[in-house]
């Protein structure tokens, strides 16, 4: 047993294997607390259908964490790229790649946005992004005066509304499997590749990052602008699960989306992280609700529980970086 | 004496109103290692960003190799054939020994993937090659927090020999190292000589500096305030020199 505990992979891989425990003793509970409902597939369904609108997120967020910065602007990115993509939706009579390529561009660009203020003029992350949060989802306010899109007639039926969210033998949402194909890309770029590497060494040290010859205001504003994508995205998967665009759309994605990067083992402090975490994070954080009232505790024990959660996964990850130093 | 490799021409530098570099003219020759030596403030480690290309002088010009050149990043530099040695500043401590040697100049395939076989096998012939690593605690994996003074300088050493650059520059690099490991650290920077490779070389140590240096440069308040080879000054003369500019602000040369 102690050899295993002592394994290479184990003490590279703590982070991943904590949070792998935790989410599998979770659904444990889930799963003998409330075996009518979790012996059944409509559950699974239903986690599948609704974590990937955060879930992208997540994953593409861990990239800005792992810098150390932080992002508070994406729900509202997610607002407006969505109105966008309504909007040129309806009025080009269904023309999807007009609405997704001018979408998921505003989305780059708000993320790009972001990314200057933070760099160039040298703001903050977490104040820059405020500012943001407020300014794209009053933009959003102005713009629709508060009234929805409905893209039925457009998105209905057609092929790309099938390749967003239809099921997979009736069975699987497409959204989860867009979403695990992203998060093992994603994984992929985040380790092996030269702009996840140099992620990691600006986060971990700047100072040493640009000595080394890492252009660090260039990786950060690529890394918010990859979030600005990846919100426009999450944004159009929403769309076509809804077929409707509402002017508060993404608002709610804030909390639960970084809860699950954090959950997942990322540092707040930046240099270290992980997707696959991340990607744990995710399904932790997006079963509470429903895995809660399933076992039949009222609905006023979600937030309760989820704090729970949050607080006891991360102080596991400080104790275990505690003892490696 | 012999060919040259650098030579800076009335390089001035400032930021805002502060006045860090003034009118400096200095030539590194093929094969020597110069030290600067200088108080706090002197402009010592704006001089060295200015060649390593981490800040661009205001004016003046450059010449590497007989050819004007303008180093406007550390990469553009590194490519040139200067590497920089900073203290244990220029290692991240949370990631692996082999993702920091090749850190800002990864092995990648055309995609931009970094080759990893590659690099762990290149770094492990670094660890052993180079810097003569035989703790078996220390392995390509580890992650640099857990290393000692020494090991970090030693890492940035070997990655500055397996880049094979021309010039090394070195930044107080004995700051903080134990006896032993200071010893290795100035026989390193004298074994570059037989290379024929040029270093620059800061340090506070005037015993340090005197016993590794071929010449030695004093800046005092962003000039160059005197210039004596080796042969030309003893180390009694040289530290008498550097209290005298501490005391009076000026420097008698005499020679």
């Amino acid at each position: 047993m102690s050899s295993i505990l002592n394994s290479y992979f184990v003490k590279t891989h703590r982070l991943e294997i904590s949070i792998t425990i935790i989410a599998i003793v979770l659904f444990l509970i889930y799963f003998f607390g409330a075996t009518h409902v979790f012996t059944r597939f409509p559950i699974y369904r239903a986690f599948m259908q609704s974590m990937p609108f955060f879930g992208i997120i997540a994953i593409s967020a861990t990239f800005v964490v792992t810098l150390g910065e932080i992002d508070l602007s994406f729900p509202s990115i997610v607002g407006i790229t969505s109105l966008t993509f309504g909007m040129l939706l309806t009025s080009t009579d269904g023309n999807f790649f007009i609405s997704f390529a001018l979408a998921t561009a505003l989305g780059m660009f708000a993320g790009l946005i972001n990314g200057l203020l933070v760099t160039k003029i040298g703001i903050p992350s977490i104040v820059a992004t405020i500012g943001t949060l407020f300014f794209w989802r009053g933009l959003v306010n102005v713009i629709s005066q508060g009234s929805g899109i409905a893209i039925v007639d457009e998105a209905d039926g057609t092929w790309h509304h099938m390749i967003f969210v239809d099921k997979l033998f009736n069975l699987i949402p497409a959204q989860f499997i867009w979403f695990v194909v992203l998060t093992g890309l994603m994984q992929w770029v985040y380790r092996y590749h030269k702009f996840g590497n140099h992620i990691h060494f600006v986060g971990d040290n700047k100072a040493s990052a640009q000595m080394m010859g890492i252009d660090v205001d260039r990786v950060k504003i690529i890394a918010f602008v990859q979030l600005g994508f990846f919100s426009a995205l999450a944004g159009i998967f929403t769309m076509y699960e809804m077929l409707y665009f509402w002017p508060t759309q993404g608002s709610g994605l804030m909390l639960t989306t970084l809860a699950a990067v954090f959950v997942g083992g990322t540092s707040v402090f930046g240099g270290k992280g992980t997707v696959y975490g991340t990607f744990i994070g995710v399904l932790i954080i997006g079963s509470l609700e429903s895995g809660i009232v399933a076992l039949g505790l009222s609905g006023f024990y979600v937030q309760f529980i989820n704090g729970l959660m949050i607080t006891i996964a991360v102080t596991i990850y400080a104790l275990i970086q505690k003892r490696k130093n | 004496m012999s060919e040259q490799l650098l030579k800076l021409e009335n390089i001035y530098k400032d930021f805002g109103n502060v006045k860090v570099l003034k009118d400096i003219n200095i030539t590194i020759n093929k094969g020597e290692v110069v030290a600067l030596i200088g108080d706090n403030g002197a402009g010592k480690s704006t001089l060295i960003k200015v060649i390593t290309g981490v800040h661009t002088p205001n004016s003046g010009k450059i010449f590497f190799k007989e050819n004007k050149v303008e180093i406007k990043s550390v990469s553009q530099s590194r490519k040139m054939g200067i590497e920089a040695v900073y203290q244990e500043r220029a290692l991240c401590d949370q990631q692996e020994l082999y993702r920091n040697i090749f850190a800002g100049r990864e092995i990648t395939n055309s995609f931009g993937f970094l080759k990893i076989k590659e690099q762990r096998k290149e770094a492990e012939r670094i660890l052993r090659d180079y810097i003569g690593f035989t703790s078996k605690a220390i392995t390509v994996d580890s992650q640099v927090m857990g290393l000692s003074g020494g090991e970090k300088q030693g890492v940035a050493f070997g990655r500055s020999l397996y880049f094979n650059s021309d010039l090394i520059v070195l930044d107080e690099p004995t700051m903080g190292l134990s006896i032993q490991e200071t010893e290795k650290v100035l026989n390193f920077v004298k074994g570059l000589k037989n290379e024929n490779k040029s270093a620059i070389f800061i340090d506070h140590n005037i015993i340090h500096v005197y016993g590794a240096a071929d010449r030695f440069i004093i800046l005092d308040r962003g000039e160059v305030v005197g210039e004596f080879l080796k042969d030309q000054i003893s180390r009694e003369e040289l530290v008498q020199k550097m209290i005298q500019l501490h005391e009076s602000g000026k420097i008698k040369v005499d020679i």
